[in-house]
């Protein structure tokens, strides 16, 4: 668990304390889906990431969240291959993506945020098009690509097969997105904000898909999100960028214990609220019940959601830039 | 097969999918059809004229010169447009994101752009001849030569497309080549015959393959003996090869580089931005 907010004016490399209690960063090795040690970016005269370090296990689905500006999205076209990095050391299923041949490219899904490409194609005629490309890459335990009609079917969209891509909705578009993404039954799958312009129901299905290419497919999943509850059911483990760094690492969980530290009890006793924060909500309960028994009523215990979280962290981040302090969250290890 | 073999054949699968949304679309058509059709019925209203030094018309004169202006506007610009519209809305970085992408992408778009340039200089063609005598549709040499001639046309102004499309980051930014396009088509005889034109223009027309391409379709449709109107008095069948030849070679050299180039600049974050830019632009 690395917890962390630095400021942008301390000295590079040391900028980000690694303070590992568990195992959420591991040495790279051949496990690791992506792995990468120093990476920066920088854009003219602009530090857009001032050294980020990260390992992503293979099966692993890893949401990275962060303010706009915080080089997500760069950090995301750095790993697919699109954009030369400044420095640092990248690879992404063992290659360094600058340098990734077309084997290599066959083994990752990429749902980019702003495709509107191919509007007068047909949904099904798309994506059996596209399935073409990846079919000389098949291995005997990942045979590519998918039947058009059936990743059709896994995103929903067997009605609209045989319609224009053009005539889609937003959420019906941006499903067909995820459609070319997995088309070709990527080791990785890179997702930029996947579920922008979904319904509750649409975003409920696309969960599931996601579920399930990581369960069946051992598929490993890199996506970016600004929906907090989103990163919480999906990921494995999130990762929170900001200021070009890295401030936060773990499950939503520990995010949660870890930044919060308190856990909110509000309860009734005799027709009067209380409200008390603790540090071990159980243990709090269990003594409230032995105290008083039946005269509690509306118990509610709330943990620091990971919106609380997110919060704190971009707070934490802006203040300190604002002072120029260092500020270091050092983990409340419960 | 190798991966780049399935990725050609992808991309003929490509070609032949926008050739087909090209025709069932009636602004493509339209778009194709246009240009000539109002050329058309200017010659047509000029068609008592003659060609200066002989007694044949000068409409049926023009009619291979519009056919050669329609196939530079339809092949060279349409694929320039089609690309360049194709990065603003992510189709080329889709074909960046899939293994061997580029190769299929490109095999689609200048199969399908010469499809519909030889479709459009079809339909063209039919209602020309009978709109004016004087073709010689009947010879199977007119036909032979107008198939090398396309062929050879296609693959020397085609890679100048590319190169076009890859150049301007716009299809609004695009329109400033069309004036010197207009302007080049203007200086190489596709209305006039050049003889009248003074020599330092005529040196200007020869240069480039719109002034071939003309000659070599007038050498298609027309009678042998119209050759007398031309620059030597004669088709120039050799040097129409050579002169093509050179211009394609040269664009199969360079276009790849420059297609290449801009092609390692794209990313989801440059479409997007273009995005941006396009949907702040006033209409």
């Amino acid at each position: 668990m690395v917890l962390n907010a630095a400021s942008g004016d301390a000295p590079s490399g040391s900028a980000v304390p690694h303070t590992v209690s568990r195992g959420a960063i591991e040495p790279p090795g051949p496990e690791a889906a992506i792995s990468i040690s120093d990476l920066r970016m920088r854009y003219g005269s602009r530090d857009v990431l001032k050294g980020v370090n990260l390992t992503v296990r293979r099966g692993e689905v890893l949401a990275l969240l962060g303010p706009n500006g915080a080089g997500k999205t760069t950090t995301i076209e750095i790993l697919e291959g699109f954009r030369r990095r400044s420095a640092g050391e990248v690879r992404v299923l063992g290659t360094d993506p600058d340098h990734g041949d077309e084997a290599w490219r066959a083994r990752l899904g990429i749902v980019l945020q702003s495709w509107r490409d191919h509007g007068k194609w047909r949904v099904r005629e798309l994506l059996d098009h596209l399935g073409r490309y990846y079919a000389p890459y098949a291995t005997a335990d990942r045979p590519r690509p998918y039947d058009a009609d059936e990743v059709v079917s896994l995103v929903g969209l067997t009605e609209q097969a045989n319609l224009r891509v053009g005539t889609l909705s937003g959420g019906q578009r941006r499903r067909l997105d995820v459609a070319v993404g997995i088309v070709g039954r990527p080791d990785l799958l890179f997702l930029d904000e996947p579920t922008a312009g979904f319904d509750p129901q649409a975003r409920q299905e696309f969960h599931d898909l996601v579920h399930r290419l990581s369960d069946l497919e051992e598929t490993t999943i890199l996506l970016t999100t600004h929906d907090l509850d989103e990163a919480e059911k999906l990921a494995d483990r999130i990762v929170m960028l900001a200021g070009g760094r890295i401030v936060a690492d773990g499950s939503a969980a520990e995010l949660a214990r870890e930044v919060a530290g308190k856990a909110e009890v509000r309860y009734s006793r005799d027709g009067e609220s209380f409200v008390h924060a603790t540090e071990d909500a159980t243990a709090y309960v269990r003594r409230l019940f032995e105290q008083y028994g039946d005269a509690v009523g509306d118990l509610e215990v709330r943990r620091a959601s990971l919106e609380d979280v997110y919060m704190a962290l971009v707070l934490e981040y802006e203040s300190g830039q604002r002072t120029g302090l260092r500020t270091t969250l050092t983990e409340v290890a419960s | 097969m190798s991966a780049q073999t399935v990725a050609l054949g992808a991309g003929v699968h490509r070609g032949w999918i926008e050739f087909r949304q090209s025709v069932a679309n009636a602004q493509d058509v339209w778009g194709a059809i246009f240009p000539p059709a109002v050329s058309l019925v200017v010659m047509y209203l000029l068609r008592d004229n003659t060609v200066p030094g002989t007694d044949a018309s000068l409409g049926s004169q023009a009619v291979p010169g519009i056919l050669a202006m329609n196939a530079v506007l339809t092949g060279l610009m349409g694929l320039a447009v089609t690309l360049t519209m194709d990065r603003e809305d992510g189709t080329l970085l889709r074909a960046k994101a899939t293994p061997n992408g580029m190769l299929g992408y490109l095999t689609g778009k200048v199969i399908s752009r010469a499809a519909v340039t030889v479709a459009s200089l079809l339909i063209v063609l039919v209602p020309a001849a009978f709109l004016f005598g004087g073709m010689e549709l009947g010879r199977v040499t007119t036909w032979a030569t107008l198939v090398w001639v396309l062929v050879l046309g296609l693959f020397a102004t085609l890679p100048i497309g590319a190169v076009l499309g890859s150049l301007f980051s716009s299809a609004q930014s695009m329109s400033f080549t069309t004036l010197p396009l207009m302007g080049l088509v203007a200086v190489s005889g596709i209305f006039y015959p050049i003889n009248g034109y003074p020599e330092w223009l005529q040196w200007i027309a020869q240069v480039f393959p719109v002034y071939w391409l003309a000659l070599g379709l007038r050498s298609a449709l027309l009678p042998d003996q119209l050759a007398a109107a031309e620059l030597t008095e004669s088709w120039r069948h050799l040097e129409t090869v050579l002169v093509l030849g050179v211009w394609a070679v040269a664009g199969f050299l360079v276009a790849p580089v420059v297609l290449r180039r801009m092609a390692r600049r794209e990313s989801g974050s440059s479409v997007a931005a273009r995005r941006e830019k396009a949907l702040q632009r006033p209409m």
